[in-house]
């Protein structure tokens, strides 16, 4: 008996559960799109879990490009419309995402989530369809994949990896003395071991020596042992690939300790953040770290200023990073990329948009965008910052010119590069 | 005659499966129903250990990232085919889950669940530091051609995860009523008394550990092709442990249709708010769910419904 | 050689000394109530961005906040145990079921704090925060020193009290024999409910300590729960000496192990001293 009542509430159970999954996946399902239909862009985006800090910032710079398409009345005469669901911050979740999005919501087009991790994993199915992608800041990820309808909006251009730490070495092997020896610390993780891999190849070339190499898990809580055993080393400058909780945690430990160098950042993610600067404030100065936008007079592209400053002005209701320098800008660059392609062949064709991408120079807030075959931007643009004569921990002096100066590229340098690190004022 | 019933069921499952991926286009079904289906063999694999024996695993996520990773090297070795993945994985696992089994001996109760833990902490950490399998930069997994039987890979995934569902449904189904079921029953309640009235004890723990790493595993496997980038953190989820656990628990776990009832009802729940709702209250609504189920279905749904089925005749 | 020893021994203490302060809460949680209280370090969490919002909008000193809050996160405590009571414990078999519960109570948690203070990174700066002490080769920086003491003092705190009142024991002795509390007219359920009351009031006290000594955002609790678990197992269950001791062996295993051997094997290491005694001595440390 018992086991019979047992078989029974299973298949009852089974069957409620089918009908539920079924009434859920059924949401929104496909009505066939019509010329007054809006233009659906898809994409899935972190809003919780560990990367939903940038997540939720590119949220609303693309919340804010669909409402400045829709104020000029749309494209192709269409509203858009963004469907975006939270991908947790977990690859797992995003195959899922992205086969609804296609196949269930019928989106007109899409772009992806933020970072390499939550691309990667929706590549397979929008090459399947062939359709256009535009990665947010995925590095190097098209090695794999080969896709020639994919895009990347990150600046970092063809050889990401090396070019993200280029500047840096660059600058520190013009310093006199000339440096001969360096530490290299990194996370446990994607982001921090491809841009170590690529400081290493720029190491190479400039001909220093290797004292310490190390990496460390992202849970670490106290960083003072790391930044002691690669003092003991003697690196005469310190390349650091982190991310936020360990930027902090190794930029407060360095300064504890002590650290005598002549050069010290690198590839030091969450310092482009309000949150870090304002709260490390003075320790700051000194350090540099890549960057692809900052308020500085000499990246006076048209439109940033204005969209920087109606960011700002939403952040605060959205919960997000207040200053929207590094991440938003190109977020919305991605809508504009989009936008120009799809007015200028006049529909939504994939193959002609990817053609059109490939081949034309595009107009964006970010300045001009010509792709290289990879899909990466054909010439690069990673900004090295100094940050420089930050007083105190207020927002403000970083909305303006003076405290995140440009020391790299020559052609956006809006200050001099101040060295070697330890003289530094903090 | 109602082992023939669930046989005839398990039969027409696999043919409408099969009838599905000829009529069904639409692939999105296939992705969603495949996380769903990997929740059901690790939910009935922690089952076999965590409710039939009562030793809890806080581990799955060691187990079931060890049978992906295994995969990985199997891939970049041999590019070994998925059955052989499958297979790699779960016997990889398995030999883990049978080291487990002698921890038994000598841990009990939460003292085990906290050595799993520990034991996939220290898998992650192996993993970081090993560069063949991408390390902690991650490793890429292109899919193979698309397969003769099917149009699509998706489709041969999701059939392969039905498959592995089906069986370690059945296994999980004949233990509970088999001689091993009771044996571990009689561990579950009183391990020193069925010690001592006879039952083998240490040989059916290390039974269950190694069938239940086995099929953890086994399920991990497929995984790197179904996300082709796979990297530690996502391996090692905290989802994978907490999962595998809250599932049985909102099923019922003293029957084989509990972890499959509540990975059924939770996994599809994670998906739908996934995919429906665009904002951080998706996760709201599945601890509300959590919640709310364990509070109002303590000894599971399949308790509950028995409870219901008790009243209503009386 | 022996300067970066020492100085690896003494950050690793100051750190594991901040380690039993997260983990305090959950010593008597699950080691003395036997409740899987998974959510803790999200409740330590909550401590953190309560600080921080005291810090925020009064000034008020982050682990001040902490300790003014903490009376409010013992009121939050009280009524999850009266749920967790009502719906579990009177059923027996609740400690698995209520892993079930906490871990919905974790993504509700989580959630709330992104909905309430966005998904950032905050930290607080405090006159404490970049300062440090050196004692002839060793650095003390204060931002580790001050919350190493404010831990002390707390686990001391609890310890005294519950030695020392006739609740406190009362609170030992229920873990232990309910049965016999209730012929002391004491009632087992009150009683716990205190305790678990407590056991998140030092979450509050907590949080405030990490968001001292590094940036916290809502998820950043899930990184803790392996560790904090550990080391209360390590310790013995129930055991404040113990969670104290060996927060301090897996801070200093993390300190050295970074130091000497490259800070990525440092979750081995210390896994795998748990793992170590657990194989040798299961009830821990200093278990009873």
């Amino acid at each position: 008996m018992y086991c019979i009542r047992n078989l029974a509430a299973g298949a009852r159970a089974l069957a409620v559960a089918a009908f539920a999954f079924g009434l859920g996946l059924g949401f929104g399902g496909g009505v066939p799109a019509q010329a007054a239909d809006p233009i659906k862009l898809g994409f899935g985006m972190a809003l919780t879990g560990g990367l939903a800090g940038n997540g939720k910032a590119a949220l609303l710079a693309m919340q804010i490009w669909a409402e400045d398409v829709n104020a000029k009345g749309g494209l192709l005469g269409r509203k858009v419309e963004l469907v975006y669901y939270d991908d947790q911050s977990s690859p797992a979740a995003v195959p899922g995402i992205y086969t609804k999005l296609l196949e269930v919501d019928k989106v007109d087009l899409v772009v992806s989530g933020y970072a390499t991790n939550q691309v990667a994993p929706a590549m397979p199915i929008v090459m399947q369809r062939g359709m256009v992608f535009l990665g947010l800041f995925a590095l190097a990820i098209n090695e794999q994949f080969n896709y020639p309808n994919y895009f990347d909006i990150q600046p970092t251009g063809p050889n990401g990896k090396v070019e993200l730490s280029r500047g840096f070495f660059e600058l520190a092997m013009a310093q006199q003395p000339k440096p001969q020896t360096v530490a290299i610390v990194a996370a446990d993780a994607e982001f921090a071991k491809v841009a170590a891999e690529g400081a290493r190849e720029n190491i190479k070339k400039s001909g220093l020596k290797i004292v310490y190499d190390k990496t460390y898990p992202p849970a670490t809580v106290d960083y003072s042992p790391v930044v002691r055993a690669l003092m003991a080393t003697n690196p005469d400058i310190v390349f650091a690939a982190s991310y936020p909780p360990d930027t902090a945690g190794l930029v407060r430990a360095a300064n504890e300790v002590g650290l005598k160098v002549k050069a010290f950042g690198g590839a030091m993610v969450g310092l482009q953040f309000a949150g870090l600067k304002t709260q490390l404030g003075p320790l700051l100065n000194g350090i540099v770290d890549f960057d692809y936008y900052v308020a500085e007079p000499t990246l006076n592209f048209p439109g940033i200023v204005a969209f920087v400053k109606r960011y700002q002005e939403k952040a605060a209701g959205a919960g997000v990073d207040p200053l929207g320098f590094y991440l938003p800008p190109f977020a919305y660059a991605e809508g504009q990329v989009l936008a120009q392609a799809v007015e200028a062949i006049g529909g939504l064709d994939q193959a002609k948009l990817g053609e059109y991408i490939r081949k034309s120079t595009l107009h964006t807030i970010v300045g001009e965008i010509k792709f290289a075959d990879n899909g990466e931007w054909a010439t690069p643009r990673v900004l090295q910052i100094q940050y420089q004569s930050i007083k105190g921990n207020d927002l403000d002096q970083f909305k303006k010119p003076g405290t995140q100066v440009i020391v790299f590229p020559p052609e956006f340098t809006s200050g001099t590069y101040q060295y070697p690190y330890a003289d530094i004022k903090r | 005659m109602r082992a023939t019933g669930f046989w005839l069921a398990l039969a027409a499952i696999i043919v409408a499966a099969l009838a599905m991926t000829e009529l069904v286009a639409n692939q999105y079904y296939y992705f969603a129903f495949y996380v769903v289906l990997q929740y059901v063999v690790l939910a009935t694999a922690w089952n076999i250990l965590g409710g039939y024996t009562g030793y809890v695993n806080f581990g799955s996520a060691g187990f079931f990232a060890l049978g992906a990773y295994t995969a990985i090297v199997a891939i970049k070795l041999f590019a070994a085919p998925l059955p052989a993945l499958i297979l790699a994985g779960g016997v990889v696992s398995g030999l883990v889950g049978l080291a487990t089994g002698y921890l038994t001996l000598r841990l009990r109760g939460t003292f085990f669940a906290i050595a799993t833990l520990a034991l996939a902490v220290v898998l992650q950490t192996l993993v970081i530091n090993w560069d063949f399998v991408g390390g902690s930069r991650g490793v890429y997994t292109m899919r193979p051609a698309v397969p003769v039987l099917f149009d699509s890979y998706i489709k041969l995934l999701f059939v392969t995860m039905l498959l592995l569902a089906l069986a370690a449904i059945a296994a999980s189904r004949f233990i509970e009523r088999s001689w091993i079921g009771r044996g571990l029953a009689a561990i579950r309640d009183n391990e020193q008394a069925a010690a001592c009235s006879g039952v083998p004890t240490l040989r059916l723990k290390l039974f269950a550990t190694t069938l239940s790493g086995f099929l953890m595993g086994a399920a991990g496997a497929p995984f790197p092709l179904y996300v082709t980038y796979l990297d530690p953190s996502s391996a090692f989820s905290l989802a994978y442990a907490v999962n595998s656990i809250a599932m049985p628990l909102i099923g019922g776990t003293t029957s084989w249709v509990g972890p499959v009832i509540g990975a059924l009802l939770l996994a599809t729940a994670q998906q739908v708010v996934t995919v429906t709702i665009s904002s951080a209250a998706n996760l709201l609504i599945v601890g509300l769910l959590l919640v709310g189920f364990v509070i109002l279905a303590p000894e599971g749904i399949v308790g509950l419904w028995r409870r219901l089925a008790r009243g209503r005749r009386a | 050689m022996l300067d970066l020893l020492a100085n690896a021994i003494v950050s690793g203490l100051l750190l594991g000394g901040f380690y039993a302060a997260v983990t305090v809460g959950l010593s008597i949680s699950f080691g003395m109530l036997d409740i899987v209280n998974i959510a803790h370090p999200a409740f330590v969490l909550l401590g953190s961005f309560i600080a921080y919002g005291a810090n925020a909008a009064w000034g008020l000193d982050p682990i001040l906040a902490g300790i003014v809050f903490a009376p409010l996160f013992f009121l939050l405590g009280g009524g999850i145990h009266r749920i967790y009571d009502a719906s579990f414990a009177r059923r027996g078999e609740e400690s698995l079921r209520g892993l079930a519960f906490f871990f919905g109570v974790l993504f509700i948690t989580e959630v709330s704090l992104v909905l309430v203070f966005g998904a950032d990174y905050r930290l607080v700066e405090t006159p404490y925060s970049s300062a440090s002490l050196t004692v002839g080769v060793i650095g003390i920086p204060l931002r580790l020193l001050v919350p190493f003491l404010v831990s002390l003092a707390m686990i001391t705190g609890i310890q005294l009290a519950l030695d020392h009142s006739f609740l406190g024991r009362a609170i030992k002795a229920v873990a232990q024999d309910p049965l016999a509390l209730r012929l002391m007219a004491a009632d087992p359920v009150r009683i716990k409910e205190i305790a678990f009351a407590l056991s998140i009031a030092t979450a509050s006290v907590a949080g405030a300590l990490l968001i001292v000594i590094a940036p916290v955002e809502p998820s950043l609790g899930r990184d803790y729960i392996g560790r904090v678990f550990a080391i209360s197992v390590l310790g013995g269950m129930g055991s404040l000496q113990g969670t104290l001791l060996a927060g301090l062996i897996i801070g200093v295993a993390e300190s050295v192990t970074a130091t000497f051997y490259g800070p990525s094997w440092s979750p081995a290491v210390s896994f795998g001293v748990l793992l170590l005694v657990l194989a040798l001595r299961p009830a821990g440390l200093l278990g009873r």
